[in-house]
């Protein structure tokens, strides 16, 4: 396998593929020749330092972002594609991309009109229960809590139910409570075959949740594992070693 | 076995233009509607120069119908470009551009979408200020009202497809508050100079056949700023 690439061990259908995707900004090379294979089911937890081109990655994938090289696909379809593979990938940021103005209601419905979801109501109401955000489903989310918003911002990336997700940061702000439900929201993404990538600095969720795991630093994969994952303390000892000491 | 709840309810295909259009338009102006923002900055910028340009006019050198249609111009210029400037500043601070563009709506739809609201926005301001300027310098409308609102309508189709396109443009720089205007304010030359020159023959009585030209002027420039804006408004979002 060439450095700076991964590629689940499960051999059965792509769901998302890239090949030496790399993005520079001016003379910087945020993302230097990654490649990825993922099939359904697979969750792949990508830890890095600042900087180390995550983002950049998973803006790619998520069609927001031109690569300067490389190509990548989704269920088979380039990208960056059209309408139809944008309405099968959802989009976590650490940035809440809700509308502060509107209740976590309005948000989460107004989403799922863009996907074109249908029953919209029942949709949104649905996946705000299962997140643990119904309570405050019509609160503004400017009156929300910055827990509370990531909730909400985590339904409206997934109230089409995506066949991949890509999440980046997902737990920031949430509470114990939260990370669970969200967790277990995603483990349920995941068994239902929907492949996610979880760009994250916490290893303790994302270890347990994943199939796979990536370091990523200067833009490339230093170091990948599939199932079984080292246990978190090892792996946490890994991750400093190639990461944080090494930046 | 998945749960039921995780059963794909996504009909793998993009909801329709005109569906995402008015979802879009109708949320802006939700927002806005509850914000207020855009509004009570126009109405009071309106009020403003209505009343500033009232304190300075000598009604002994200059007749009022001669001095409105300017003042008309000026306030629907200037007060829509505050509104045009908060167009896409609502998705700004959480990145909610992110998310429209991530979704599977044809980036066309967004603009015509955003152009919708700002133009209800514009229209609401006009339809205040408008009754104020005949109030305030004595200007009766009443023979040439329809003629004068079909005018207005056809420049605001136009000032608000140019402002909607730059205002998208702008949004993301440091200089947003300056750039738009500087970006603007040239391509609505086209659009303002047969608005205010059609507005004054209405106001002092000419005939609508006398304005004709100017009316399909307006025409022929909404169609192309509509057409040339909404094909151009994808390439402003390309990273």
């Amino acid at each position: 396998m060439p450095q700076g690439s991964f590629t689940s061990h499960a051999m059965t259908e792509q769901s998302l593929h890239a090949t030496d995707l790399t993005r520079t900004f001016g003379t910087r090379r945020a993302v230097n020749g990654v490649s990825l294979t993922l099939v359904a089911g697979d969750c792949l937890a990508l830890f890095g330092p600042n900087g180390a081109g995550k983002t950049t990655l998973l803006r790619m994938l998520g069609g927001l972002l031109r690569p300067t090289s490389g190509s990548a696909a989704i269920e088979g379809i380039p990208l960056p594609g059209g309408a139809e593979v944008r309405a099968r990938v959802g989009l976590v940021s650490h940035q809440t991309m809700l509308y502060d103005a509107l209740t976590a209601r309005e948000n989460v419905e107004f989403s799922a009109r863009m996907y074109g979801v249908e029953n919209v109501r029942d949709a949104a109401d649905d996946v705000l229960t299962r997140l643990g955000a119904a309570s405050f489903a019509d609160v503004r989310v400017r009156a929300l809590s910055r827990g509370m918003q990531q909730r909400v911002s985590v339904a409206r990336a997934i109230v089409h139910n995506p066949s991949v997700l890509l999440a980046d940061e997902p737990f920031t702000g949430l509470d114990s409570a939260g990370a669970s439900a969200l967790t277990g929201m995603l483990a349920g993404l995941r068994d239902s075959g929907a492949t996610i990538i979880i760009v994250t600095h916490n290893l303790e969720e994302a270890l347990a949740l994943c199939t796979a795991a990536a370091i990523m630093r200067e833009g490339r994969f230093v170091r990948l594992d599939h199932a079984p994952i080292p246990a978190r303390e090892e792996y946490t000892a890994l991750y400093r070693e190639l990461s944080v000491d090494a930046a | 076995m998945p749960p039921d709840s995780m059963v794909p309810r996504v009909l793998r295909r993009a909801p329709g233009f005109v569906g995402s259009t008015l979802a879009i338009a109708r949320k802006d102006a939700l927002i806005e509607l509850r914000s207020r923002s855009v509004i009570l900055s126009a109405l009071a910028f309106a009020v403003l120069a209505i009343t500033i340009f009232f304190f300075a006019w000598d009604p002994t050198a200059v007749a009022s119908i001669d001095l409105a249609p300017g003042v008309l111009w000026v306030i629907f210029t200037f007060s829509g470009l505050l509104g045009l400037h908060r167009s896409f500043g609502v998705e700004q601070p959480t990145r909610a551009m992110d998310a429209l563009l991530a979704a599977p709506v044809d980036r066309e739809a967004i603009y015509l979408g955003k152009l919708t609201a700002n133009l209800a926005f514009v229209i609401l301001v006009q339809a205040i200020s408008l009754p104020a300027v005949a109030l305030l310098y004595n200007v009766p409308m009443g023979a040439y009202i329809w003629p004068l609102v079909g005018v207005v309508l056809l420049a605001s189709v136009g000032l608000v497809a140019v402002g909607t396109l730059f205002s998208s443009m702008a949004v993301s720089t440091r200089l947003a508050e300056l750039l738009l205007p500087l970006l603007a304010l040239p391509f609505f030359v086209p659009v303002i100079l047969p608005a205010a020159q059609a507005t004054a023959r209405l106001m002092n009585g000419r005939a609508v056949s006398e304005v004709s030209g100017y009316i399909s002027i307006l025409g022929a420039f909404d169609v192309v700023f509509l057409v040339v804006c909404t094909l151009l408004y994808p390439y402003t979002l390309e990273q």
